[in-house]
Formats: C-alpha cells, sequence, structure tokens
C-alpha cells in the first residue's frame, strides 16, 4: 500500500523480481492495459495534472506501481528530459497529497514512513510537537526561500529556539521541489534493458507528444543576460522562479511585445498552464485586475534574487530596460 | 592623507601591531579563510590566504595596512579569484552601525569639511557658509549617545539570536567596530551554509521586515474574529503582543479598540513595532556571504581606534577600552570645531590651533580629516 502512494521508493528491478514477473513478461499482450495506465500517467501529468490523487484508486496498488514501473521504462525509452521532468513534477505533486493525509491522519499513531521518507531523502529532521511539525530554521530558509508568496516569510512564522512550527501541508508543500528533483534523479539513475516490442507504439506516441513542448523560441541577440537566461531555464523545461518570470514578462512587455508573443515562453515550464499564464501576463500589463502596469525590476532588485548575470555591457545600467541604450560606444 | 600624516599614522599602527598583537581574534578555520587589507591612500588588496598566527603578524607588521579584513566565509582555495575559491560556508556576521539610527545627537558631532577652501564647520551644511562651495566631506566624531543607542540595538539582536534563533551567548561575539558601531558574528552550525538569500530573509525576520497582520491573528474580513497575540508568547506573536497592550489589564479594552479600528490601522501598528522593535542591522552585510569583513583586534583608519571585543557590553567604553595607540606627545595643527573625548579627556575644539596632544588623540584628528603634523 505504501509503495503505490510512493512507487518511487521502490527498487524496479528489485520489486518486479518479488513479484516474480520480469520486463519480456510484461511485454505480452495480456498487459496492455498496463502498458495502457502507464501511458496515460505520462500524458496527464505532461499535460500540468495530477495523476489519480484518489485513494480509491489505490485499490489495486500492485496496478500503481507496476504503471509507475513502466512508465518510467517509457519515458527512459522516449529520452525526451521535458517529458521527464514533467512526469516527476506531476508524481512529485501526487506524493505529496498522500504525505499530507500520512502526517495528518496518522498524526497520533505511525507517522514513521512520512518522517522517514522527509529525513531520508531531504536530509530534514521534522518532530511531532502536539499538532505541529517543527523543523530547524536553517532547513526552513533553505526551502522557502524560493516561496514567493509573503506567508512564507520567516517573519511570518511561529520561530523559537532556532525551530520552525508548520502544518502538515506546510511540511510538505516545502519539499515539493525536492520531491521532483528526487524522482528525476531516480529516473535518470535508472539504466534500461532493451524494451519489448509491445512498448514500442507508444514510445513513439510520446515523441510525437513531446513536439509540442518544444516550439521554437526565437532569443534576440540583445536582450541583457538576466532575460537570456531566464529564457534559457524555460526553453531547457526547468523550473523559472516566480521573479524570474516576472522579469521575463515585464521585461518583453516594456520592449513592445503583447501577451500573445510572450505565452509560448513559459510552455516548456514544468507547471505550464495556458490559462493561468495568460491571466498572470494580462494582470502584469494592466490589461486586466486593477490596470497596474508592472515595471521591470532593477537591478539591484535582481541581485538580491540571484537572477544577475551582469557581463561588461551592463555597466552603468540600473534597470535591465536599459541595456543596450547606455551602452558606451 | 599627507605624506608626514602616513609617517605618524602608520607607524602608531606598527607599534600597535608589535605591542598588542594578542588582541587580533585569530578566527577559527584560520586557513580557509580570504585575508585582505588597505594601505593609507592605497586600494583594497585581498584574495591572501594565510597559513598560521605567525604569518598573519608579518603580513601586519610588514605592510603596516591601515586596515586589515578576514572573510566570514571558508574556502577550500581562499587565495584564488572567487570563482574558483569553492565557498564552504560562512560565519552570521552583523552590522549595527549609529549613523543608520537616525539620532537626533548626530547633528551635534559633525563636521563639515569643505573641499574647495579646506574649512572645517561644526553641523551639517549643504554648502560650504565661507566659499559657498558644494564639494564637501561629512564627517562624525565620538558621540556617547550614539555608542548608548548603538548598545541598545546589539542587546535587542542578541535577544532574538538566542530566544527565537537558538544560538547560545557562547556563539555569538560582540565586537566594537573601531569606529561608531558594533560587529556582531555567530559561529554556529545551522547557520553557516545559509546562502545569501537565506539570509536576507532572516535579517527581514530580525529587522521585523514583511510581517503580515494575519501572522498575529489579525482577519481583513470578519476582524471581529480575529483572535490578537497573547503577552508572554514566545518570538514576535510575544513583542507585538508586548508592543500592543502594555499590561495584562489593558488586554481586553485595547483588543476591543484594534479589533474595531481594522486591519489597515493593524498594518500600521506593525510598522510601528518593526520601528521600535526591529533591530536596526546593515542588511546588505549579513546577505553578504563572500564579504571580507575588519579583522578582530585591528586598527580602523576612519579613527585609529581598534575592533575589540566587548566582554561586558554595558561597562564597555570604547573611547577608553578600543583607544590603545601610545600616549607620548605630538605636535599637530587641528582645525576641529567639536570636542571629542578621548580616554577620559576633552581635546577641542581647535580652529587651526598648534596644539601638542597624546599621540592616541593625534591619530584620531588625523584620521577624521581634521588635524595634521607639523
Amino acid at each position: 500500500m505504501d509503495l503505490a502512494k510512493y512507487p518511487f521508493l521502490a527498487e524496479a528491478g528489485e520489486y518486479l523480481r518479488d513479484k516474480g514477473f520480469n520486463l519480456e513478461q510484461l511485454g505480452h499482450p495480456d498487459w496492455a492495459p498496463l502498458v495502457e495506465k502507464a501511458y496515460g500517467r505520462i500524458v496527464v501529468a505532461s499535460s500540468g495534472q495530477v495523476y489519480g490523487s484518489d485513494m480509491e484508486r489505490l485499490e489495486n496498488p500492485d496496478m500503481e506501481i507496476l504503471s509507475f514501473i513502466v512508465a518510467v521504462i517509457l519515458l527512459k525509452a522516449t529520452g525526451i528530459h521535458t517529458l521527464t521532468r514533467r512526469f516527476s513534477l506531476a508524481e512529485a505533486r501526487r506524493a505529496e497529497r498522500y504525505l499530507q493525509q500520512d502526517l495528518w491522519s496518522n498524526k497520533d499513531k505511525n507517522l514513521e514512513l512520512p518522517l522517514k521518507i522527509i529525513q531520508e531523502l531531504f536530509g530534514v529532521q521534522v518532530v511531532v510537537e502536539n499538532d505541529e511539525f517543527v523543523i530547524k530554521v536553517g532547513d526552513y530558509l533553505q526551502r522557502a526561500v524560493h516561496f514567493h508568496e509573503k506567508e512564507w516569510k520567516l517573519v511570518n512564522r511561529r520561530v523559537t529556539g532556532g525551530l520552525v512550527y508548520l502544518t502538515a501541508h506546510e511540511t510538505v508543500r516545502l519539499i515539493r521541489t525536492e520531491l521532483g528533483q528526487y524522482i528525476n534523479s531516480r529516473i535518470q539513475s535508472i539504466t534500461l534493458p532493451s524494451i519489448p516490442d509491445t512498448f514500442k507504439a507508444r514510445v513513439q506516441d510520446l515523441v510525437q507528444l513531446a513536439t509540442k513542448f518544444s516550439d521554437a523560441v526565437v532569443v534576440s541577440s540583445d536582450y541583457p543576460p538576466c532575460v537570456k537566461h531566464a529564457i534559457e531555464v524555460l526553453e531547457k523545461g526547468e523550473n523559472l522562479p516566480h521573479s524570474g518570470r516576472f522579469l521575463l514578462a515585464t521585461y518583453l512587455l516594456a520592449r513592445g511585445q503583447t501577451t500573445d508573443q510572450i505565452a509560448p515562453l513559459f510552455k516548456n515550464a514544468p507547471d505550464y498552464n495556458e490559462r493561468v499564464t495568460r491571466y498572470q501576463l494580462e494582470h502584469i500589463s494592466g490589461a486586466s485586475g486593477k490596470g497596474t502596469k508592472y515595471q521591470c525590476p532593477s537591478c539591484d532588485k535582481l541581485r538580491s534574487e540571484n537572477l544577475c548575470f551582469a557581463i561588461p555591457d551592463c555597466d552603468g545600467i540600473i534597470n535591465p530596460i536599459q541595456f543596450g541604450k547606455k551602452r558606451k560606444s | 592623507m599627507l605624506e608626514k600624516d602616513v609617517t605618524l599614522v602608520e607607524n602608531a599602527i606598527k607599534e600597535y601591531y608589535f605591542n598588542h598583537f594578542d588582541l587580533v581574534n585569530i578566527p577559527p578555520k584560520l586557513t580557509q579563510r580570504e585575508f585582505g587589507y588597505q594601505k593609507i591612500n592605497g586600494g583594497m588588496i585581498r584574495h591572501i590566504a594565510i597559513t598560521d598566527n605567525k604569518d598573519l603578524h608579518l603580513l601586519l607588521m610588514k605592510e603596516t595596512p591601515s586596515d586589515v579584513y578576514c572573510s566570514n566565509a571558508y574556502y577550500s582555495f581562499p587565495n584564488l579569484p572567487m570563482s574558483e575559491k569553492d565557498w564552504k560556508g560562512a560565519d552570521l556576521i552583523f552590522d549595527i552601525d549609529a549613523k543608520d539610527l537616525a539620532l537626533s545627537c548626530r547633528n551635534d558631532h559633525s563636521v563639515f569639511k569643505c573641499g574647495s577652501c579646506h574649512g572645517a564647520i561644526s553641523g551639517k551644511q549643504s554648502s560650504c557658509p565661507k566659499c559657498g562651495s558644494t564639494k564637501f566631506d561629512v564627517v562624525s566624531v565620538a558621540c556617547k549617545n550614539c555608542i548608548g543607542e548603538s548598545k541598545k540595538e546589539v542587546k535587542k539582536l542578541v535577544q532574538i539570536l538566542g530566544q527565537d534563533l537558538g544560538i547560545k551567548n557562547e556563539e555569538t561575539e560582540i565586537y566594537f567596530s573601531g569606529n561608531e558601531g558594533f560587529h556582531i558574528r555567530v559561529i554556529n552550525h545551522n547557520y553557516e551554509m545559509l546562502g545569501s538569500q537565506e539570509r536576507a530573509d532572516l535579517v527581514d525576520y530580525i529587522m521585523f521586515n514583511g510581517a503580515m497582520p494575519e501572522t498575529f491573528g489579525m482577519k481583513k474580513q470578519y476582524n471581529s474574529k480575529s483572535t490578537l497575540p497573547e503577552l508572554g508568547e514566545a518570538g514576535w506573536k510575544g513583542r507585538v503582543a508586548t508592543s500592543l497592550f502594555g499590561s495584562k489589564s489593558k488586554v481586553p479594552k485595547v483588543t476591543r479598540q484594534i479589533i474595531s479600528d481594522g486591519y489597515l490601522a493593524f498594518q500600521a501598528k506593525l510598522d510601528e513595532v518593526r520601528q521600535t522593535m526591529g533591530v536596526k542591522v546593515d542588511p546588505k552585510v549579513t546577505m553578504d556571504i563572500h564579504r571580507i569583513f575588519r579583522l578582530e583586534g585591528s586598527i580602523n583608519s576612519k579613527s585609529g581606534l581598534s575592533k575589540v571585543q566587548c566582554k561586558n557590553l554595558d561597562d564597555f567604553d570604547p573611547f577608553l577600552d578600543a583607544c590603545l595607540i601610545g600616549e607620548e606627545a605630538v605636535e599637530i595643527t587641528a582645525n576641529c570645531p567639536v570636542v571629542i573625548k578621548l580616554k577620559n579627556k576633552k581635546y577641542g575644539p581647535y580652529a587651526n590651533e598648534r596644539i601638542s596632544v597624546p599621540k592616541y588623540a593625534a591619530v584620531y584628528m588625523i584620521c577624521k580629516g581634521l588635524a595634521s603634523v607639523v
């Protein structure tokens, strides 16, 4: 049951052996529904959704674990990083829900597994005190600084004796990114044996699916290095923090681009959602909401957010917008 | 600085490092730290690695640097360029400077130094009353009130470090900065791996920046259901409660008032708390994980005073305890329009007067640009 919730903890090969399976057997047409389930798991993840989050689907734990393993095999065979990253993030969100449930519902009983996952995978020691989960200030800061919302600032937390007090939900939210990275690294580290022929059609479908996420992006050479960096991160399908996305949007808007031109840039973000992206771009541009047009953040601000990658051409500017204009001849 | 003044100050510095090298605090992990120094009228020389105490003593005696710095960070290769140093962690450091406290006494002990006619006038001016020039420097001299107020900030900081952040007293070292404030160094392995962003958020906690009314139980809507913090609670909740209520008997009345005043008024109250109870540290210093920070026990060339450890903060008098340069008489011409008190003796005001003063007072005035060797 636990492995059905957290299938990434399973040693795939070992698990199959224990259950008396091997990869060849799974290639038998009788197992076609499993391959379909695995394929579906990837498709759902690639669209930014979380697969099978309700507990009922765990009625057949073996299918849950096997479909994860087969999904990993399909992804490895496809060999497209963007898909793997999207899958890892979606699986992390899925596991996050179970972790939270486990922390919450097992409060008085057995917290061993969820706490063990958090401690062993991420080196964060969590102690339970009454109804709260307690971690060290340093462990908290190293994760919380990546969140933009004000309530994650240390000053808005209960802090005493070098410890921060959190709810189950907050504790799990704090490690989401690392969980995604962990799943991704687990998938990367697997070496793939030859795959059954029955898998191959779906591998082709996945290659096809991935083309959707790799639209060519035009990068102008006269963008400042901070903006180029932001575009590169997104192109690689990696997660650009909120502050980086804000920089990119405000910069391009100030340069006269429209939300229609900018929105596709975010397509590769692991949590891309077209509707939300457009809404946010319109808000920043002043077209919706209160009509405030947001300005591009200053170089100072970007430096403090570790988003500045200054080059000699940046000399003398205080805002990325000035890049190229103030350049000494 | 003029050549003859440089000679006097450098000799005083050499003598100091000869007699008082024991005061130079060798920080732990000495060999993993980056050192840097400046000479009078010279630029910064950094990316220096030191092998042991003798090596450091030799550097101080040979170069007679006006200022010596040591990184709060530890590196695998402290002498290589920054990108190749291999950062291994850094002590938490804090800088509290009287000039950042917006004190009303500042004007009384500031000297306006004209860049054109070299006149020196007490107090702040927008242009030189003698020649009308707008090119000028402002220097500030010793003030007991500034030190007293800075000490209050140090105490607030130490309290938050201890109670909230779990840093023991013995892990916190307090130093007089050598000019107008205090430096605090924390050596605690729970915090040494924090990056710049993490330290920035830690500073916001200490300064009480970015606090939301919701954190303190104030609701934006239906604020009659708000539950304000209680007196005696840990951390900022307790401090906010102390600031809001003062004493237990006032709790019911004040609570009703706060809830009827609403969300925005509460936000304004939190801002007051920030100004009165937030610690006024310089956030840039704490955030910088590659900084070279004034070496403990070294001389500060802004004053000729030393950066010394304050074992007993209440009794510490920097103008006595950190004034460690020799006493022999030196002839100087002083143009110092304000009174300076060093080692319990008053000097000045002087209007271009030729005087004979102890070397520490001469160095002090020369470092401030208010005197010159005859």
